[in-house]
């Protein structure tokens, strides 16, 4: 049982009352936007930002715990989507191999986890002894990489087509009942159970459930030996390796296990969307991913998620709506003269579409120089951030 | 993992650059036996590759010149390429020059006035940048200046689109397109032209930092930046020198290839940004010879794998490069300055 003296720390601590709020937030949700909005759509969108949660954990790993730079995180999300939709459609059916696999999803999901982990490994295995610039350069060129590869491999992967009609995830069996189109009750198997795109709260669950996985192990790795290694490998790796820290083999771990999140995310995210494109994995992708930790608070857990959230509610709601509602607001006011095409200036519908680069440029560059931390910040890496180093590592991408 | 530990340290060491070298040879003698096969096309092939190579090697110098100041991989470089082609439109504009005019003396003087002010202007616009977003964090942890390296390359970018839009823009085509044919080898005035100017800028960049004061300075910033300062050296005076540089570079460099390909893009800075460091990489980044070596060579493997591989595989031959330079010979082909701290 928990004593007493446990529960209060565990009370007092900011995260414990963040992770609360979070929870109850996302077990309401689903009701109460469905009640205040009449359908489902706000859910299945969130369910869609939980695979931006799961990217921000696992590069959180990397970026916040180890503090190596990853710029090709979108790389290890796009091996993991490949993964489960290769062997979830009939893709290699066209292929070389003339035979297609439709795996289940749930072990698809891990299978996916493997592989990204494994590639990151890969990666990381000659890499990491550069030094930390190194490593995002490196990194990012593995981003570029990586897609083209899938672009090109045209006869396995469908090429710019797409892989499309990916299985989504069924379950073995299930109780339809009031709650899904009002079916009376009964219980299913097979292919009525499967989890459709209509109807996303099925969806919505799962995210969540991989999503609370996912901390829970994340902040388990973090108080664990291996997470004070990272610690110590981030803050100066000379004394961590002469403090008898194996400096390769931790921030192996930590690339690896950071990609292991983004298999994760991958397998689901093909599985929810049914189509995986090269399209989806370009270099945007890896710094949307890296803007959410760096605003959400390098290193903190819940400042990352709440980060992943505020970004994606930015980027794919808030500034896809702004346009019509910028259009809206000029023609109540009476400037309807503001929407029309004249010489350089494109209209104000077009204008405050163009607006997305520019605006995640702008919290990188102000919340680097005005709150390094983040919004909700890991109290360790702030007094990093903010008094900084005095000597940043020594170790040299010219080895010896 | 002590296995592990010494294949890693073998790899870096006598047997990286054995490796290296060895790939070096197999290049060359592949693109030798290219050129038994069809002597005209590899010459065409290396044209191109010397001509997109000037302008590499040219972004390239900025890229490597502050990094060998400040350590600091200046992610917004390549967009600096942008501005500079950008920037040169209503420059261009003003003269009355919107599109294909006949090349004459006039034009030429146009032209260079034009690449002079880009220069100055994108100098100046990088040394707002480095005030503002990289000075600050100068002693901030390494990544923080790098993150807000690739905060101002998106502001710049969404800047650029905000401007002029998702669209190809049309540069206007001055330098005339006559081709000098001798037998089955052509070459163009435009590739003549665009390695002419690349030359004439990295001499006198050369002879600046060889012989001016203020180039003394830069390399002694470079060296040891607390004992610079001792010596009276004004580091903050210095390093915003060499942002104005290798912006001014960039900036040039923009021109030119608008004027050699006649079309722009706000997100070309991108990858040829990418492409570039790439070459800094290639050819020891911090070394300004590298740079310029690192640029031609890797327009020559870009041109090559466009030619005899495919158009489609070309990057990723390019950031194959970099990862295997970075992984068996990190010091590059002419070797880089190692920071002794």
């Amino acid at each position: 049982m928990i004593s007493r003296a446990k529960l209060r720390a565990w009370s007092r601590s900011p995260n414990a009352v963040v992770y609360a709020l979070l929870l109850l937030g996302a077990l309401l949700f689903p009701s109460i936007s469905s009640f205040a909005v009449g359908n489902n759509t706000l859910v299945g969108l969130v369910a869609d930002a939980g695979v931006w949660i799961l990217l921000a954990i696992g590069l959180n790993v990397v970026v916040g715990f180890a503090g190596l730079l990853d710029l090709g995180y979108a790389a290890f999300f796009a091996i993991g989507a490949y993964t489960y939709a290769l062997f979830a459609s009939e893709q290699l059916g066209s292929s070389p191999l003339h035979h297609s696999f439709h795996l289940p999803f749930w072990l698809m999901l891990f299978v996916g986890m493997l592989v990204a982990a494994a590639s990151g490994a890969i990666l990381g295995f000659p890499t990491l002894r550069l030094r930390g610039d190194y490593l995002a350069i490196v990194t990012l060129g593995f981003g570029e990489i990586v897609p083209r590869i899938f672009r090109n491999l045209d006869q396995w992967t469908g090429g710019v087509n797409a892989i499309g009609g990916i299985d989504p995830p069924t379950l073995p069996i299930c109780i339809t009942g009031p709650w899904s189109f009002g079916n009376d009750l009964a219980i299913k198997t097979g292919v009525d159970c499967s989890f459709s795109t209509s109807d996303p709260t099925a969806y919505y669950v799962l995210m969540l459930l991989l999503i609370i996985g996912s901390v829970i192990l994340v902040t388990n790795l973090q108080k664990s030996r291996l997470g004070r290694a990272w610690m110590a490998v981030r803050e100066d790796e000379v004394a961590a390796s002469a403090m008898g820290v194996n400096t390769v083999s931790i921030k192996l771990l930590a690339f690896s296990i950071g990609a292991a999140f983004s298999g994760f995310g991958g397998a689901y995210y093909g599985a929810k969307l049914s189509l995986v494109s090269p399209d989806n994995f370009e270099f945007i992708v890896s710094i949307t991913v890296l803007v959410m930790v760096v605003l959400g608070g390098m290193g903190n857990i819940p400042g990352v998620i709440l980060g992943a959230l505020a970004i994606y509610f930015i980027e794919f709601k808030f500034l896809i709506d702004l346009p019509a509602n910028a259009v809206n607001i000029a023609n109540a006011v009476g400037l309807q003269s503001l929407d029309v095409k004249n010489g350089d200036w494109p209209g104000l519908n077009d204008f405050v579409q163009r607006l997305n680069f520019l605006v995640l440029g702008l919290i990188l560059v102000v919340m680097m120089l005005l709150r390094p931390e983040g919004i909700l910040p890991s109290r360790i890496r702030a007094q990093e951030l903010k008094r900084g180093v005095s000597d940043e590592a020594v170790s040299d991408v010219a080895a010896t | 993992m002590k296995a592990l530990d010494s294949i890693r340290s073998t790899f870096a060491g006598d047997v990286g650059t054995a490796i290296f070298s060895g790939l070096g040879v197999v290049a060359l003698a592949w693109l030798v036996f290219l050129g038994i096969q069809s002597p005209s096309g590899l010459f065409q092939t290396l044209v191109i590759g010397v001509a997109d190579g000037s302008i590499y090697a040219l972004i390239a110098l900025g890229y490597t010149m502050v990094y060998g100041i400040i350590e600091l991989i200046n992610f917004a470089h390549g967009d600096i390429f942008t501005l500079g082609a950008f920037l040169a439109v209503p420059i261009l504009g003003f003269f009355g020059i919107t599109d294909t005019v006949p090349f004459t003396p006039v034009i030429l003087a146009i032209l260079v006035v034009t690449v002079i002010v880009v220069m100055l202007l994108n100098g100046l616009i990088n040394i707002t940048i480095e005030r503002i977003a990289y000075r600050p964090l100068r002693n901030a942890p390494r990544l923080a200046p790098l993150i807000t390296a690739i905060g101002m390359s998106f502001i710049l970018e969404g800047l650029m689109f905000i401007w002029r839009g998702p669209f190809n823009l049309i540069f206007p085509d001055l330098i005339p397109d006559t081709q000098f044919t001798f037998g089955a080898y052509s070459i163009g005035v435009k590739d003549i032209f665009v390695v002419v100017t690349a030359l004439i800028l990295v001499t006198i960049l050369s002879l600046f930092i060889a012989r001016t004061k203020l180039g003394k300075a830069m390399r002694a910033t470079a060296q040891d930046k607390q004992a610079a300062q001792l010596m009276g050296i004004n580091i903050d005076r210095t390093i915003a020198a060499t942002f104005f540089i290798g912006a001014a570079l960039a900036g040039a460099g923009g021109v030119i290839y608008g004027l050699y390909f006649n079309t722009i893009r706000f997100d070309l800075g991108f990858s040829a940004g990418l492409i570039a460091f790439t070459a800094a990489v290639f050819g020891g980044i911090g070394n300004i010879q590298g740079a310029a070596l690192g640029g031609l060579l890797i327009g020559i493997i870009q041109a090559a794998s466009d030619r005899y591989i495919s158009g489609s595989w070309t990057n990723v031959v390019i950031f194959g490069i970099l990862i295997l330079v970075l992984v068996v010979r990190p010091t590059g082909l002419l070797g880089m300055r190692v920071p002794e701290k």
